[in-house]
């Protein structure tokens, strides 16, 4: 084993095994950290994969954004007081059913497919060459975006405002 | 040697979980957890084929694209579910039944 493949294993359990945290823990607070350690995972596996735009994007956005936005729901939407933020598990049988299902299907289909391995990109630096498609090939659909989200800020601070009563 | 599929694998059993908590958590906040993992689930196979694919940068673009609809999107529902505890003084997602005849 070389070092790059321990480096991908310990990355992939830290990713899989805060999600795990993510998705079975009581506790919203340990939720919402176990996030914190997933992203961290999936940022480091972009990095692995020799995105390094796209992992200090992923740092930015959902660690510094998200994540906090989350937290800011799983504040307001609770009591202050509420030292341990609980939330419930409804059906949990049907849904580790629904799990164990969708994961053999997919793996199942990974190993089956005859994947097209091209050339690949070795690792380097990708920002210049983002921005030059952003700005070339890939213009309207990045303008899109851009109007895209600014819509939803306005249209989200819309709907949290309060109304006055008729 | 670490592959394609390896990464493909990962991005599965991320996929998995976060179905698992969009299905079985009561709580909004958490299921909108459970949709941020869905989304880094499919991030993560795109850069994976952008990695070992026709060496081009086309699939981290579309990352960036799914990272710009994944904050509008939280930031749309933090404010549906924000309105929701207004109403309803519950997180939860089975009190919000206001359609209902």
């Amino acid at each position: 084993m070389n070092p790059s493949d321990v480096v991908f294993l310990a990355l992939a359990a830290l990713t899989v095994g805060s999600a795990g945290v993510v998705v079975l823990a009581r506790s919203l607070i340990y939720n919402a950290f176990a996030l914190l350690f997933t992203f961290f995972g999936v940022a480091g596996l972009y990095l692995l994969l020799g995105a390094d735009f796209l992992a200090a994007t992923q740092l930015l956005i959902y660690v510094g954004g998200i994540l906090v936005l989350l937290l800011f729901g799983v504040m307001l939407t609770h009591k202050l007081y509420d030292l341990d933020l609980k939330s419930e598990v409804q059906q949990f049988s049907a849904g580790l059913f629904i799990l164990v299902g969708i994961f053999g299907i997919l793996v199942f289909t990974i190993h089956r497919t005859p994947w097209r391995v091209g050339p690949g990109r070795a690792p380097a630096a990708t920002t210049a060459d983002l921005g030059r498609e952003f700005m070339g090939a890939w213009l309207l659909p990045f303008e899109a975006a851009s109007v895209l989200l600014l819509v939803a800020l306005i249209g989200a601070a819309m709907i949290v405002r309060r109304r006055k009563e008729a | 040697m670490i592959g394609l599929q390896h990464y493909l694998l990962v991005s599965a059993a991320l996929f998995s979980l976060g179905i698992l908590g969009v299905l079985t958590r009561r709580n909004a906040v958490n299921v909108l957890m459970g949709i941020e993992l869905i989304l880094n689930s499919a991030n993560l196979n795109l850069v994976a084929f952008s990695r070992y694919g026709a060496g081009n940068l086309n699939g981290q673009l579309f990352a960036v694209f799914v990272i710009v609809i994944a904050a509008a999107e939280v930031a749309v529902a933090l404010a549906i579910v924000l309105t929701l505890y207004r109403l309803r003084r519950s997180p939860n997602l089975d009190t919000a039944d206001l359609l209902r005849g």
